[in-house]
């Protein structure tokens, strides 16, 4: 067989499919780890543990590395997706004049195109107001001293926004004391989510989250060919708990969190 | 029961279809659906009137001919039935009922509620059968067959080939139909000889006659006059996957 052959599989209808069940699967991985990491923004420590784990996220080849399959996997699912929607469009150019959606099938499972829309301009945004301020823009820096003995935190001073250094974070030891000089993410989370019109936004935007995996992580496996009476169960409820309510009731928490402790 | 009718009609493939209403008096409960507008065509017909052009065959639900979208629905409101095993006393006195025929750019209106469903008839003649030769009838424990294998082709085997499932599949998608012609031989020995050609043709023919792709919304299952399971959907995922990988 010709490779050529082959890559014909991704142009079929059950081969697109299978692009987007895969970079739509990598990205509800991505998801855990993503909520599990922010968790610590919850921390009760000035934003230290979450600005440190910012770092790690920036800074680790393995974990840069993943985070650049992961931005393709978006761009194509988006695409992707987009494209299908399209197709799907075509493929009843006449519409019906009653239909009654609702007999037949779930509201999230008809509107994943709509959803998915709704998520591509949060993921724009949301990497606009983090990722790109974070490593582009003025993020400032922190200092927090931490004595040795005790490990408590014992000062927190913001170090200005003309301080500049060369890397995203320096650790120090002198006397008693260790200081920790770094990029304060956590402040950008904090200003952002002052203002009640990004919670709202955010809060929404995880209610499409919730739809869209509901429909999505479930569907996955069975564009995948996974569907077998004894494992349905286990992903229906997995795509349902962790996928449709604990992780976007804990992504919703954060922006409410922040907005009702200011 | 008295029931106002509106009905799709439309005179070819090249016009633009319009509804038409129809008041139909004196309609009996324990009429069929389809015994309703034959009654509607006669008074039609005596009046001068055209009737309205529908599909129908063997009226006991296994030909796979009828084919109304009825009240947003294929085949209307009860599960498991084709149109022609669908009855009146299912709809209230004085209801009003949208009629319109299935909608998909691979399934022309030839008229009214009548549509080409030939794309079908494309896809079987791409794969959808087996042209080994089985031999005479023998004995049935010639070949084993596990008995669950047996149920699944069975159940697949089911399927009438009506279309509801492109009807009602907001993508116009052909998956359960095609699905369910795949599974049926691949479960059973006498399809293993062409399995591979024969899920690649299929698939390749159901993308050519324009069908949309599957989201996996579940209303072709829901809609299934036969109850065809979406499980078949998955098998067709991991055969044409197997296939397009080994072959």
């Amino acid at each position: 067989m010709s490779s050529n052959n082959f890559l014909s599989l991704f142009n079929s209808s059950v081969g697109k499919k299978v692009i987007m069940a895969v970079t739509g699967l990598f990205i509800c991985v991505f998801l855990i780890v993503h909520v599990a990491g922010n968790f610590q923004l919850f921390k009760a420590d000035s934003g230290l543990s979450f600005n440190k784990y910012a770092v790690l996220m920036t800074t680790n080849p393995f974990i840069k590395t993943i985070s650049y399959l992961l931005y393709t996997f978006i761009i194509v699912h988006a695409i992707r997706g987009i494209m299908i929607e399209i197709e799907n469009r075509r493929a009843r150019p006449v519409k019906y004049a009653k239909y009654n959606g609702n007999a037949n099938s779930k509201w999230a499972s008809r509107n994943m195109g709509i959803l998915g829309t709704i998520l591509l301009v949060f993921i724009v945004v949301h990497m606009h107001d983090f990722w790109y301020n974070y490593k582009f823009g003025h993020t400032p820096f922190t200092l927090y001293k931490t004595e040795l003995a005790t490990g408590n935190l014992v000062d927190v001073k913001d170090m200005g926004p003309d301080f500049k250094m060369g890397s995203k974070m320096e650790e120090m030891m002198a006397g008693d004391y260790k200081y920790v000089i770094v990029k304060d993410l956590y402040k950008e989370v904090k200003e952002e989510f002052k203002r009640l019109l990004w919670v709202v936004f955010y809060v929404v935007c995880m209610g499409a989250v919730s739809f869209h995996l509901y429909h999505g992580f479930r569907s996955g496996f069975q564009s995948l060919g996974l569907n077998s009476r004894k494992y349905n169960n286990v992903f229906q409820t997995i795509g349902t708990w962790v996928f449709a309510i604990i992780i976007p009731l804990s992504f919703a928490a954060m922006p409410l969190y922040f907005y009702f402790n200011q | 029961m008295n029931i106002t009718l509106k009905v799709w009609k439309q005179k070819n493939n090249n016009e633009r279809g319009r509804f038409e209403t129809y008041q139909v008096k004196e309609v009996s409960p324990d009429m069929s659906f389809l015994e309703m507008f034959d009654v509607l065509n006669e008074d039609l017909i005596t009046e001068g009137k055209e009737p309205i052009a529908f599909d129908h065959d063997c009226r006991e639900g296994i030909c796979g001919m009828c084919s109304m979208y009825i009240n947003g629905r294929p085949h209307g409101p009860l599960q498991g039935v084709t149109t022609c095993q669908l009855h009146m006393r299912s709809f209230r006195d004085g209801d009003t009922i949208v009629v319109e025929p299935w909608r998909a750019a691979a399934f022309p209106v030839i008229k009214d509620l009548a549509v080409d469903r030939s794309a079908f008839d494309r896809i079987m003649a791409a794969g959808g059968f087996v042209s080994v030769n089985t031999g005479n009838a023998q004995d049935a424990n010639n070949i084993l067959i596990p008995k669950t294998d047996a149920d699944l082709a069975f159940e697949a085997a089911a399927c009438i080939g009506c279309g509801a499932c492109v009807a009602a599949c907001k993508n116009s998608s052909a998956m359960l139909f095609v699905s369910a012609k795949v599974s049926q031989l691949a479960l059973l020995p006498q399809g293993q000889v062409e399995r591979q050609e024969r899920v690649i043709s299929m698939v390749n023919q159901m993308d050519e006659e324009g069908f949309g792709s599957c989201t996996n919304t579940g209303a072709c299952e829901a809609e299934c006059p036969k109850s065809i399971s979406v499980e078949n959907i998955a098998r067709l995922n991991r055969e044409y996957l197997s296939a397009k990988i080994t072959k």
